[in-house]
């Protein structure tokens, strides 16, 4: 079948289970709700009693933010993926996971509110990157070499996850110690209007500029001259793609916590599906990304009373759909 | 119209300059042959040359104009590059390969659109390779390869083409598709084009002029007939040569036949061990 077909029939299948799963998912949970109220709730009249307080507060914000997490990481990971030339990176590359966490870790030890821990994950996520940044202008001058930012980032990530491990190593085990723990395996629990409100317009911009940039995209990932003698402005094109991964992924982590995997996964079976054009990689990672998450986030709530931490699931999950696609299609898509 | 190198020399870091007031030019419709030993700079000209590298003194000037004084993306809507032919870490269907390179063409926010696959189709059938349209580069022989990158420089609809040892690690057969498909350009195009090459049988089958990389600095250059003699290829690859001229079905060809190593004398000329 010619290719633009089946991506588009593709997407239009993927986008129909997202509207699908996302009403699915706001009837599900402890509290079920009748999908007869969910519809009346979101299209005819709002109630004023507890399902409609669960509705609003809770389930709409969460599974925003599962979708927008989902297709975040994951657009973040092509795009990174392109940039360095490199089929393993993921979002966390650079660092911005490590210096995110350190950040949310450090606000759950000094007894800040949600606002301060999400505030401060976002700009020690920031953070990080900018200090790779510092770092490869330091040794590299004006135009480094992507394998030195690569460098500088594992350098940068290390030693965020150091000063991770020593606030875990200094909080109390009794109760600030456990709360990490599980920030740190991720959770769409926490997510409240607000938090969501405050991170969904920074994953949307960053998104979206990896959206519009896709194009540009395979010529980053061809060599440094080949890219130049395309008449691409790399210093520009760079810096834009770096800023939009990192801020993305800095605004996931900082309302979700770790989210392993997505970053990966999911570009991979684009690729495998469409091969590695990224006007069709970022496109699908997005809503691949998205329905992904949603279905993981809502498993992770419904299969217990006690939610599973979503990383765990993402890897239980994702590892053995990624071994299956991979016997199916034959590798990743050369 | 013409691209010209003046008086340019590089030098990595602190080192002696590995290029030394090198100039030439190349006019429209001709083709300039570089040569010269492993190690000399024949890669670092080019890069320098379409301004990859810095020119630490002199100057790269097209059709009058510095290089430095182009923005953005109007000097590759002229200068079309073709890098050695390397599998790239993500492989792409030969035709979205070639769509590439529309790029000069594109806004960073902009995709390519049914006027840019044209150009990129007729950029395949001219370089003879509609046939790979829907192959994914990752299984491509090296000369199918080459072509497909040739053709994506094409797409640019460039009048300087600029190629880094097209030829090299190309089967026999191959060689001559690339050497062909080269002097075609120029003959029916009108495209100018530079090229670095190890086989001075190539240079003399398709170049005009050439410029001779001796190392230390030195060069020469001149039209190729006059610069690609025995005597000056004995002083460039310190190998006993001789060109031997032979009229075939109307056409001359000449052949380079290596005789033997020559050794170094103490500063002196090559010679016979």
């Amino acid at each position: 079948m010619d290719q633009r077909r089946k991506f588009h029939i593709w997407m239009a299948v993927t986008a129909a289970l997202i509207l699908a799963f996302s009403l699915a998912a706001l009837c599900m949970g402890q509290f079920r709700i009748e999908p007869g109220r969910v519809l009346r709730e979101l299209f005819v009249e709002r109630g004023t009693d507890n399902v409609h307080t669960t509705i609003y507060n809770i389930r709409i914000p969460r599974v925003i933010m599962a979708l927008a997490a989902g297709a975040g990481l994951a657009a973040s990971g092509a795009a990174f993926q392109s940039l360095f030339a490199n089929p393993l990176a993921t979002p966390d590359t650079l660092g911005v996971a490590n210096g995110a966490s350190f950040g949310a870790a450090l606000g759950i030890l000094l007894g800040g509110g949600a606002f301060q821990v999400q505030a401060l994950a976002l700009v020690f996520g920031v953070a990080a990157v900018l200090l790779v940044f510092a770092v490869t202008r330091g040794v590299g001058g004006r135009d480094p070499s992507m394998l030195m930012v690569i460098l500088a980032g594992l350098v940068i990530s290390s030693l965020f996850s150091a000063l991770v491990s020593l606030i875990k190593y200094i909080a109390d085990p009794q109760d600030v110690l456990p709360v990490i723990t599980f920030w740190l395996m991720g959770r769409f629990s926490g997510v409240t209007r607000a938090s969501m409100l405050l991170a969904l317009p920074l994953i949307a911009a960053g998104t979206g500029l990896i959206f519009l940039l896709r194009f540009r995209l395979n010529a980053l990932s061809l060599s440094e001259d080949e890219a130049r003698a395309m008449g691409v402005d790399l210093r520009l094109v760079r810096a834009l793609v770096i800023a939009a991964a990192a801020m993305t992924t800095a605004s996931v982590v900082s309302v979700c916590g770790v989210i392993g995997w997505v970053g990966l996964l999911i570009p991979h079976i684009a690729r495998m599906l469409f091969g590695n054009d990224n006007r069709y990689v970022v496109p699908a990672s997005v809503l691949f990304g998205a329905l992904f998450m949603l279905a993981v986030d809502t498993l992770a709530r419904c299969v217990n009373t006690a939610e599973i931490p979503v990383s765990i699931l993402t890897a239980v999950i994702g590892a053995p759909v990624f071994i299956l696609l991979l016997r199916k299609t034959g590798g990743l898509s050369e | 119209m013409s691209i010209e190198v003046r008086a340019g020399t590089f030098a990595y870091g602190k080192n002696e300059p590995i290029l030394r007031d090198v100039s030439f030019s190349a006019e429209t419709g001709e083709t300039v042959a570089i040569l010269g030993p492993n190690g000399v700079g024949k890669t670092t000209l080019i890069k320098c040359l379409l301004g990859f590298l810095p020119w630490e003194r002199g100057s790269t000037v097209i059709d009058g104009r510095e290089l430095r004084d182009f923005r953005g993306r109007e000097l590759w809507q002229r200068v079309a590059y073709v890098p050695q032919a390397r599998k790239p870490a993500f492989s792409y269907l030969a035709e979205d390969m070639v769509l590439l390179g529309r790029s000069p063409y594109l806004g960073d926010f902009s995709m390519p659109g049914a006027r840019d696959r044209e150009i990129a189709a007729e950029a395949m059938e001219l370089a003879g390779i509609s046939r790979l349209r829907g192959r994914s580069c990752a299984h491509l022989s090296g000369g199918e390869l080459q072509l497909v990158l040739i053709a994506r420089a094409l797409a640019a609809e460039p009048e300087y083409l600029v190629l880094d040892e097209p030829e090299s690690g190309l089967d026999f057969r191959n060689q001559l598709v690339v050497l062909d498909l080269i002097a075609r350009l120029c003959r029916d195009r009108r495209l100018t084009v530079i090229l670095n090459t190890h086989y001075p049988d190539h240079a003399l089958r398709v170049s005009d002029k050439a410029l001779l990389l001796f190392g230390n600095g030195m060069h020469l250059f001149g039209r190729t007939e006059h610069i690609l003699t025995e005597e000056h290829m004995r002083a460039l690859f310190g190998v006993d040569i001789a060109v031997r001229r032979e009229r075939l079905n109307g056409k001359e060809y000449a052949a380079v036949l290596p005789l033997e190593i020559l050794e170094k004398g103490e500063n002196g000329p090559w010679t016979r061990p």
